[in-house]
């Protein structure tokens, strides 16, 4: 870790009355990967357009490479963006689209062939520069604009939902590319996506957007197993989320009480308030599925999670299979499960009673 | 009785369904049918133009040697010429105003712009004498400037058409690819001429073919602006029609109506053209 390429500090953003920004301060450090990542119209277009400088923050700053770039045009950003639309000039031949940067820089034509057709090779487009856009698939439009950003050697690649407009093999296929592509560039990338999945495939580090300010700033792993609050719990993947008090908080061990699912068990501490509200998360996949009485009973050691239920729904998703199941409290809960071996989807059906268990490293505890 | 035998129509033959094509014969003798005659009858060796007498080209002959309806042709050409050149220029930049911007009174812009095209010609006409006149715009001018109140006229009511097609082809223009232009060094006069230009362009050929034609049969308008030494072609068309229909002027209109297609046709090829350099380069 270097020092920072990019450092937003305290930018806010208003449209009329609306605040897109709400006091952003970030720093992204050369080589990342970084993913911005929220639902749609929590503000990480704006904060990605005003790094491009398409937007002017209404207050705060913004340095890349330790300039500031307040009044600074895009044009004279040393910055590119990969447009969400991919933006390729259709008037022109892929070529002509990929050196276009260069020939406004008024690079020599020799050379921006050479380059343009360098950067082709690297989004594996070689062959296609006589090519018109309107002669190209959607995936391969991307890669001109890919292409055309990183012939320029931005110190950064600004990256607006590159992969929402593809369908979902050629995402998959994507991910790693962009993710490997950025391994051997070594140019900072920068995305934005309201996709978690993409997200935690590429990201080296995520940060999450609500509503104009950030969730939570952290790794991909970090932000699924320790996620900061309820939101991004709940924005990253799927989650179980119980209300309650802590009424044990120890170093090595803590104790929720919840009223809907009874005693939650962690083998960590928390040091959160005591006795005050507090939320305990814990992934389907992280919950066992057991006939009844199979997870060990009411009267097992302490420390133990069970609980009981009906299962109410399930659907079969090939490599897993999702319970909807009913506690005995009424509440719902989501449990997945494995299908290892080929008949397991049939060990449990509509209205079984099961027990569910859980490891007490599983469950987090959250604050806010 | 085939036609009661025949197989039941599909739903989409269309074109198979008696009363329609009844109503394509229909519209086409009507809108045709005159074309075609006034161009036979632009052949016919007779001074009244109601009876085939025989094949002649000397009504064409005879109008070359029009020096009055040589000149009109020539004044309107130029005006037509002049108004397109500027009725482009003015009706782009008002097109790309009114896309790009925002301004207090913008609506009401707008509407004033499409004056010209819901204001009934004949007004548009008196208003344009009465102005003129009240000015005192110079009559005596030596030629082309002799042309300049009918010119000024035609750019009138030329540009809003030109301003109405590029804005709507300005409409599905993707603001991505400008701001991608910025973002790869251009400035915004780049951004605007290797972007924006480039997608305007159809609506400029389309805008520029429509003013050239409106301004080159205008006869109300520029009546009412023309002195009388600025006869435009159709005004001297309407004043050799009030002795009689002769076939010179059938011979006149047919050549109308044949400049009037050359100039299409080139425009589209012109067109197709530069669409396929693009695709081939």
């Amino acid at each position: 870790m270097s020092e920072p390429i990019i450092q937003i500090r305290n930018v806010t953003k208003r449209f009329g009355n609306m605040v897109a920004v709400d006091n952003v301060s970030l720093d992204i450090v050369a080589g990342e990967f970084f993913v911005m990542l929220g639902p749609s119209g929590c503000g990480k277009t704006t904060l990605l357009r005003m790094i491009a400088g398409f937007e002017l923050p209404t207050e705060g700053q913004i340095l890349i490479d330790g300039q500031d770039m307040a009044g600074v045009p895009p044009n004279k950003r040393p910055v590119n963006m990969v447009f969400q639309s991919y933006a390729v000039f259709p008037h022109m031949s892929v070529l002509d689209n990929v050196g276009y940067g260069m020939k406004i820089a008024g690079v020599p034509k020799r050379e921006i062939r050479e380059r343009a057709e360098e950067s082709l090779a690297l989004v594996k487009l070689d062959g296609l520069g006589a090519r018109m856009p309107d002669q190209l698939s959607g995936g391969q439009r991307q890669r001109v604009a890919l292409a055309r950003s990183l012939v320029m050697r931005p110190k950064v690649l600004l990256l607006d939902e590159p992969l929402s407009a593809l369908d979902a093999k050629l995402r998959a296929q994507m991910q790693f590319e962009l993710a490997d592509l950025q391994d051997k560039v070594g140019i900072t990338f920068i995305t934005v996506t309201h996709d978690q999945d993409e997200a935690l495939s590429m990201a080296s580090r995520i940060g999450v957007i609500n509503k104009g300010q950030i969730a939570q700033l952290a790794t991909p792993s970090d932000l699924y197993e320790y996620p900061a609050n309820r939101f991004v719990a709940d924005f990253i993947g799927s989650v179980n989320i119980f209300e309650g008090k802590l009424s044990v908080d120890e170093p090595e061990r803590a104790v929720v009480d919840c009223p809907e699912i009874g005693k939650i068990y962690l083998n960590h501490g928390v040091t959160g308030p005591h006795e005050a509200s507090v939320w305990a998360a814990v992934r389907p996949e992280k919950m066992m599925l057991c006939k009844p009485g199979e997870a060990v009973g009411r009267d097992a050691p302490e420390g133990h999670n069970v609980a009981n239920g009906i299962i109410k729904g399930m659907s079969y998703l090939g490599d897993c299979t999702l319970y909807e199941v009913m506690l005995d409290s009424g509440r719902m809960i989501r449990v997945s499960r494995a299908n290892l071996s080929r008949f397991d989807q049939e060990d449990f059906t509509w209205d079984d009673k099961v027990s569910l268990c859980w490891h007490p490293s599983s469950p987090v505890v959250l604050l806010a | 009785m085939s036609l009661f035998t025949r197989k039941p129509l599909a739903p989409l033959e269309y074109t198979k369904r008696l009363w329609l094509r009844s109503w394509i014969a229909a519209v086409t003798l009507f809108l045709y049918a005159p074309l075609l005659v006034l161009f036979v009858f632009s052949f016919n060796d007779s001074k009244a133009n109601v009876v085939w007498r025989g094949f002649t080209f000397k009504y064409y002959a005879k109008l070359f040697k029009n020096d009055g309806l040589m000149s009109a042709l020539g004044n309107s050409l130029t005006i037509a010429f002049l108004a397109t050149v500027v009725s482009l220029v003015l009706g782009a930049l008002a097109a790309v105003m009114l896309w790009r911007f925002r301004f207090p009174a913008k609506a009401g812009v707008e509407g004033v712009m499409a004056l010209p095209i819901v204001v009934p010609e004949i007004c548009m006409g008196v208003a344009m004498l009465v102005f003129f006149a009240a000015i005192e715009w110079p009559t005596d001018l030596p030629w082309p400037l002799n042309l300049s109140a009918i010119t000024i006229a035609h750019i009138t009511f030329c540009f809003p058409f030109v301003t109405m097609v590029v804005r709507a082809r300005l409409a599905n223009f993707n603001r991505e690819e400008e701001e991608a232009a910025k973002d790869l060094g251009a400035n915004e006069w780049q951004a605007f001429r290797d972007v924006l230009l480039p997608h305007m362009k159809p609506g400029l050929i389309a805008g520029a073919l429509l003013a050239f034609t409106l301004s080159l049969d205008d006869f109300v308008i520029t009546f009412f602006t023309s002195g009388p030494n600025t006869t435009t072609f159709p005004v001297k068309v309407y004043s050799m029609v009030r002795f009689s229909v002769t076939p010179e002027v059938n011979a006149v209109s047919t050549l109308l109506i044949l400049l009037t297609i050359i100039l299409t046709t080139v425009a589209l090829k012109l067109q197709n053209i530069a669409g396929d350099a693009g695709a081939h380069k």
